[in-house]
């Protein structure tokens, strides 16, 4: 049993059943399916976070996010810049303690590259409704490139623990038609 | 004397050689090396290799 | 076997022995205290850890809302060390202690270093513990830089892990000396090899976290100025996810364990089950990625390879478990006697004994709701839609509470009589214990996952965003799931709050074990229907186990059904390239 040696000295040879080679060979081909499938992704699907990082100063960052801001600035929400890029523009958005700056207004089926990064210490970009969820760093530009598929007002809630103020830290973008 | 001792067990009680992976999986200090090695390898090691190479934006 | 006095003095160290009178095998009695003093102090950091845990729950529930942010933040720390950690690695050298000199019947390498370790550990655990709750190391269980926590938090977590080295140390020492004096012939038991898997990732584990935390702690000293943010998370990860992979390996173990104890099972294959543990030492601690699926800078490649453990060679590892595990028991059952239709063996197995109750339903809760919410949120592009949501939890309390601490509470009923030789007091109560247990973080998990699909962030006091400039509202659903997440909680709690009382009442006023009752103590155990039939390994002349493949067969349809389904709401995520 389980608790005492193999009785036999050579286990290794012994006879394994028909059903549980079966379950095996099952079990190892479903195992290459499922990594197949997120290599198939890759190459066609249309929802693979990007590979585009670049390593920068979080002042650095912050003054691209204000060039970008002060260009493209429609209106304030809350006292919060709403910037309206052109569509395929680079856009850009930085988390602080405890918010996301600016606000960002796209245009719907327009493909976007936009660009995070952290000024202290490490977020959360869980975009609400639809949940998009990535991480953001400081000292690191991530350039996504994001394709929105609805109109409508969406959130961006941080979802990584970033202190006392964390549960108020909520940005917006909006998608319009 | 110990080692005399094995000896004679293997003849007398063993005929049959003892295949390579149960000796393997016999031989508790490869597989904690081996444990130890792949993880670090291809884990940590490749890992720490992408960071590295992370270019600074311009 | 004859041990007669003079075997307890090898190579001349002296070690004591009292005889099993379960067993007839001889229990060194430095093994023996350490691995009473490792249970219990798991016990305790159980019973606060999960105190905390309820806490947390009722926090989250909205309509209870009950403390403050920043005492929610404190909690939800503590409460992640005590039981990720604390609780599970101090049960964890309880069980590699048993698991070489009691299951090997050897004498224990090194017990004074074992108390050193236990010193170590104990004092690791209550620094960190009284650093959090003075106020100033508010930063996760993860503390993810640069985010800082005072020095001693993470001495603390140091002094905890080389406790926990010294530990898997002896073990090893301990399989170097039974095999040199030849306590066992052969190869070891299977059991002990799935302890050998469990230690074998243990080091990988504490090595990581040395690697990590040491320079983390001099950084907290001021010795060192940066450390990087996605360095820190990559190795951090390696010790953060692999020690719940010492869990997986520990846990199996026990699965494979309690059966042989209660029904004399044995392990279909010696050759398979192994193989499947060997899975686990090569590849089971690549999952650390899972941590690190929306980092930037590490590429997709590198994503892919360690997300799927290689290929998912280690997935392949547990579902051949999954298959072990039940038909060892179906075998063991119908050579008991119970032949009759499909599912006899399963009906009549001794579901008032709470070491099978727990067991069993740890194995199940783990695989449906652990394993595959594990690979679906472990598949690349799948995890953007999760990522740090209540989802996270909700997996891992199926796998850690559901699946890890119930099968560790199973055993404990089996190690109180046989270690601390004392009946379970209260056996009616201790029946309906695990069911009660199981059913709460069975709760937990389901309800956090619906919550984290909803988008709910995990590790968030107010989803109501109640302070923040700009407003938003998860969707009604969410609050009900919480509700239900925090009504599961108090179950939950409930039934481990039983659990800590009636193993700690029995340690100290259970009826004292000796050979005229050992057997009844180790609770209800079928009556065998007929006599052994001869077999040199669990599956001869039974082959055909019907009621393990229809199982099989149901896990495997409910696995690709949830990973299909998971594709498709991807599918309809906004376009990302």
């Amino acid at each position: 049993m389980a608790l005492t040696s193999p009785e036999s000295k050579v286990w290794w040879n012994e006879p394994v059943g028909r059903a549980e080679l079966t379950w095996i060979a099952i079990a190892f081909l479903w195992g290459v399916f499922m990594f197949s499938m997120m290599v198939w992704w890759h190459l066609e699907g249309n929802q693979n976070l990007s590979n585009e990082v670049y390593r920068v100063s979080p002042a650095k960052f912050e003054a691209k996010v204000e060039a970008f801001t002060e260009k493209y600035k429609v209106r304030e929400e809350a006292d919060i810049p709403v910037a309206k890029p052109e569509p395929g523009a680079d856009v850009y958005m930085l988390s602080r303690l405890w918010e996301w700056w600016p606000i960002l207004e796209l245009k719907k089926g327009q493909t976007y590259r936009l660009h995070l990064s952290s000024m202290d210490w490490q977020h959360g970009f869980s975009l609400q409704p639809v949940n998009i969820n990535i991480q953001v760093h400081p000292n690191l530009e991530h350039v996504i490139t994001l394709t929105p598929t609805q109109t409508g007002e969406f959130s961006v809630v941080c979802n990584e623990f970033c202190g006392v103020g964390h549960h108020t830290m909520v940005g917006r973008i909006h998608v319009v038609d | 004397m110990a080692k005399a001792k094995s000896e004679t067990t293997t003849a007398a009680e063993q005929p049959q050689r003892i295949p390579a992976m149960q000796r393997l999986l016999d031989n508790h200090f490869l597989l904690l090396f081996i444990g130890v090695v792949v993880p670090t390898v291809l884990y940590l090691l490749w890992g720490v290799m992408e960071l590295s190479q992370i270019p600074i934006a311009e | 076997m004859s041990i007669t006095a003079d075997t307890t003095v090898i190579g001349g160290i002296a070690a004591k022995f009292r005889t099993c009178p379960a067993t007839g095998l001889q229990v060194d009695l430095a093994a023996e205290r350490l691995i009473k003093a490792n249970a219990v102090a798991a016990i305790v950091f159980l019973a606060i850890g999960g105190l905390f845990g309820l806490l947390v729950a009722l926090t989250r529930w909205p309509a209870v809302h009950l403390l403050s942010s920043d005492m929610f933040y404190l909690v939800l720390t503590a409460h992640g060390l005590d039981v990720l950690l604390v609780w599970i690695i101090f049960f964890e050298m309880a069980v590699l202690y048993f698991a070489s000199a009691i299951i090997l019947n050897c004498r224990l390498a090194a017990p004074r270093i074992g108390w050193l370790g236990f010193a170590l550990m104990l004092v690791g655990a209550l620094l960190t513990n009284v650093t959090v709750l003075q106020g100033d190391a508010s930063v996760m269980f993860t503390s993810y830089v640069p985010m800082q926590a005072p020095p001693n938090f993470y001495l603390g977590l140091i002094l905890f892990a080389v406790g926990a080295l010294l530990g898997c140390f002896i073990f090893l020492g301990t399989l170097v000396i039974a095999k040199e004096e030849k306590t066992y012939e052969g190869s070891i038991p299977l059991v002990t090899f799935g302890a050998l898997t469990a230690c074998i990732i243990a080091v990988f584990t504490i090595a990581s976290g040395a690697i990590i935390l040491i320079p983390t702690w001099l950084w907290s000293l001021g010795y060192i100025s940066h450390i990087d943010t996605v360095m820190y998370k990559l190795v951090w990860w390696a010790m953060g996810h692999s020690s719940q992979q010492i869990n997986m390996a520990a846990q199996v173990a026990i699965w494979y364990a309690i059966p042989a104890m209660l029904l004399g099972a044995k392990p279909l294959s010696e050759k398979v089950s192994r193989s499947a543990f060997l899975m686990y030492i090569l590849f089971l601690q690549l999952a650390s990625a899972h941590h690190m699926l929306v980092e930037p800078g590490i590429s997709s490649e590198w994503k892919v390879f360690n997300t799927s453990y290689a290929i998912y060679l280690a997935v392949l590892g547990s579902m051949i478990h999954g298959m072990s595990i039940p038909g060892a028991i179906e075998a063991a059952q119908r050579r008991n006697g119970f032949t009759n239709g499909v599912f006899e063996w399963l009906r009549r197995a001794p579901w008032g004994n709470p070491a099978f109750a727990g067991m069993f339903l740890s194995l199940v809760l783990f695989g449906f709701l652990g394993g595959i919410s594990g690979v679906v949120l472990g598949t690349e592009q799948i995890n953007i839609m999760l990522h740090n949501t209540l989802y996270v939890p909700g997996h891992f309390h199926a796998t850690v509470v559901a699946g890890t601490t119930l099968a560790f509470m199973a055993i404990t009923y089996l190690l109180v009589p046989l270690i601390f030789q004392r009946e379970i007091i209260w056996p009616r109560l201790a029946k309906w214990q695990p069911y009660l247990f199981g059913l709460g973080a069975a709760g937990i998990s389901l309800f956090m996952m619906g919550a984290g699909t909803l988008g709910v962030s995990r590790r968030h006091w107010d989803i109501t965003f109640s302070d923040a400039a700009l407003s938003f509202d998860y969707p009604p659903a969410a609050f009900l799931m919480l509700g239900l997440n925090g009504l599961s909680g108090i179950l939950a709690a409930i039934g481990g709050g039983l659990f800590v009382v009636i193993i700690v009442a029995s340690v100290l006023f259970g009826k004292k074990v000796d050979a005229s009752n050992v057997v009844a103590a180790l609770g209800p155990t079928p009556q065998k229907q007929m006599s052994d039939t001869v077999s040199t390994y669990g599956s001869a002349g039974t082959f055909h186990l019907p009621g393990t493949y229809i199982l099989v067969s149901i896990f495997f349809t409910a696995f690709v059904l949830y990973y299909f389904v998971n594709w498709k709401y991807l599918s309809e995520l906004w376009q990302l390239g």
